[in-house]
């Protein structure tokens, strides 16, 4: 921070919302280190036209880029985190929270909406990643349940996009049995016969890769997005041994029979549109 | 299967006090001593013995009294802690373990099978520990591979087919962080178990019996009813994980236990609990058989209760019961 921002009254300073990624006209690609023009990169949803590496990107955009045009009807938006234990490491949960809502703009770090897909009605949510590494808490836990209740009640298929490193330890127990309450949720949808797609992107590890992000009817990821119950330096630590290259990564569990598909960003649409028609005995959408 | 827990006949100097137990332990170490002479000399010392006893039990109840949850999750982890397979041995010893999950292998950190409990059969699943050190290595210290829950998933399938509770004792570290289980979707076999306990078809019961690890715990924990031991601990992520997260140290530990409020008091609190179960003086490990009488007790209770209820309001309590968990404000 320079010294001018640190002037700055932070209401002003937060204004900018911080992205994820960093403002720009010029963005370099993480993997292959080309030079993107930021106009085309995002026509290209975030996908490097160079390398076709997939970055990563925030809830909202991932929804947008998703539902057809002004279709998006926020649910459970009304939601905010709590503090129950008061929980207090270096820093308090509490001012945390405050930090990470100015950061991304959001309450929590899943953004759960009701839309059309194609024209089909469809419930999706997404998981923010730079809210607390998108964490899964109290709120993300009940806006998901809220969301799939609403796609049982009206019978809309469901569609969660995973970007997670998985529980919130400052929720402590609260945040473990939203594994519980959010699987629970996916059985009730699953006896009505709903469909519940399923995609992981990078990264999808922990409690959610544990609980909502395996238990799609069709578990889809992005390519070479990292998915995993533990994180790979827990594992090092663990076997003592340097872990295999490609370890965890999507191809790695298409070829462990964890995941249906890979499927490319700027094909998940048509894709997944796709599915949901066949399982509804459709002919395919029209885009 | 092996009861290892300590009986009244070995000597005290067995139980492996902790440190913060260390003034009882020296205490112990006297009138052990004392009886030492006493069988030499012929000497009465019986008061002197009495008088010690005592004092011990007393030092022990104040000590008790004030544990923090740090030294909560010690006794949880205590070598000596009783664990599945003594508690199946005391409360159904009729007990068939079945084994395997029919597709790759059988996990010996999960045990489970049939056996009656005060004369009604019950199908029994738990985490299982090692005593010894082979055994520990076996049975991979109580951390399941996907394989595990597979077997338990099996298993809760068996139970429900032939409307049998199922009761299950919860004590790991957590599930497997390896490259193997990884290979396999420990992922996926955590998922699944959940998915399938929020919806069998007949009463579920868990009791936390020492340590509730993570993911790996509550994959066989999702229950109409939760009972933990008074000194068992229940959280998202082991103290020291979080600790070496949070606070960039493994060494604050015992901030990361209290902060993360895990001991069944404090769960109990927040009402995550739905009954905490007294242990013995000094703990579970000081007298397994009658830790053991207090868990059949409270089973009994708790599965007549449900037995009462038709299978479609069990479900329906249990579903409200899932989706009643979190603490959020809607503004």
């Amino acid at each position: 921070m320079s010294w001018f921002e640190k002037l700055m009254p932070s209401r002003i300073s937060t204004e900018k919302r911080t992205r994820s990624v960093p403002e720009g006209v010029w963005i370099k690609c993480p993997r292959c280190d080309a030079q993107l023009y930021r106009n085309e990169l995002e026509r290209n949803l975030m996908v490097c036209p160079k390398c076709d590496h997939h970055m990563r990107i925030g809830a909202r955009q991932r929804l947008e880029y998703f539902f057809d045009p002004d279709s998006i009807e926020e649910i459970a938006a009304n939601l905010e985190p709590q503090d129950p234990l008061k929980f207090r490491d270096s820093k308090r949960y509490r001012d945390r929270i405050v930090q990470a809502q100015k950061k991304t703009g959001e309450k929590d770090a899943l953004v759960a909406a009701s839309g059309s897909l194609m024209g089909r009605p469809v419930v999706a949510c997404a998981f923010e990643f730079s809210f607390m590494g998108g964490s899964m808490g109290s709120v993300v836990g009940e806006r998901f349940c809220r969301a799939a209740a609403h796609a049982a009640d009206h019978r809309k298929p469901l569609v969660a996009f995973s970007a997670s490193g998985g529980a919130r330890m400052q929720e402590a127990l609260f945040s473990l049995l939203q594994m519980a309450k959010t699987s629970a949720a996916l059985a009730l949808l699953g006896e009505l016969g709903v469909p519940y797609i399923s995609v992981m992107t990078d990264p999808t590890t922990g409690g959610v890769s544990a609980s909502l992000a395996m238990l799609g009817d069709v578990n889809i990821a992005e390519p070479r997005a990292l998915i995993g119950f533990a994180g790979p330096r827990v594992i090092e630590q663990t076997v003592r041994q340097k872990l295999p290259e490609g370890f965890q990564r999507s191809e790695f569990l298409l070829d462990h029979g964890a995941i249906d598909l890979i499927v490319d960003r700027r094909k998940l649409r048509d894709e997944i549109a796709d599915l949901i028609a066949k399982f509804e005995h459709k002919p395919k959408p029209a885009p | 299967m092996s009861v290892s827990a300590p009986t009244e006949h070995e000597s005290v100097m067995d139980l492996k006090f902790l440190d913060f137990e260390q003034p009882i332990a020296e205490l112990e170490a006297k009138i052990d001593e004392l009886r030492f002479v006493g069988n030499d000399s012929e000497v009465n010392i019986s008061e002197e013995v009495a008088r010690l006893k005592s004092k011990s039990e007393n030092l022990t109840r104040s000590i008790f009294a004030k544990l923090s949850a740090w030294q909560i999750a010690q006794l949880a982890r205590h070598p000596m802690r009783p664990y599945t397979a003594d508690y199946l041995q005391i409360l159904s010893p009729d007990f068939q373990e079945l084994h395997g999950d029919r597709m790759y292998a059988d996990d010996p950190a999960i045990i489970g099978g049939v056996g009656r409990l005060d004369g009604r059969s019950v199908m029994f699943i738990g985490h299982q520990k090692g005593r010894d050190t082979k055994e520990r290595v076996r049975r991979n210290y109580g951390m399941p591979k996907p394989e595990g829950y597979r077997k338990a998933q099996r298993l809760m399938r068996l139970a429900e087919k032939f409307s049998l509770p199922i009761v299950t004792f919860i004590d790991t570290p957590g599930a497997y962080p390896g490259v193997g289980a990884e290979e396999r979707g420990q992922s996926e076999a955590i998922a699944r178990s959940l998915y399938m306990m929020a919806r069998l078809r007949t009463p579920i019961i868990s009791v936390v019996i020492g340590e509730g690890g993570s993911g790996g715990a509550l994959a066989i924990g999702v229950s109409d009813r939760l009972l933990m031991l008074q000194y068992g601990v229940y959280s998202v992520i082991s103290p020291e994980g979080c600790a070496s997260i949070l606070w960039k140290s493994a060494e604050k530990a015992a901030e990361a236990a209290e902060a993360m409020r895990i001991t069944a008091d404090s769960l109990s609190k927040f009402k995550l609990v739905d009954e905490v179960l007294p242990e013995p003086l000094g703990a579970a490990h000081r007298d397994p058989a009658a830790t053991a009488e207090v868990i059949r007790g409270a089973l009994v209770r708790h599965l007549d209760a449900l037995g009462r209820l038709g299978i479609d309001e069990l479900l329906e309590q249990r579903r409200l019961r899932l989706a009643s968990f979190g603490d959020f404000k809607e503004a």
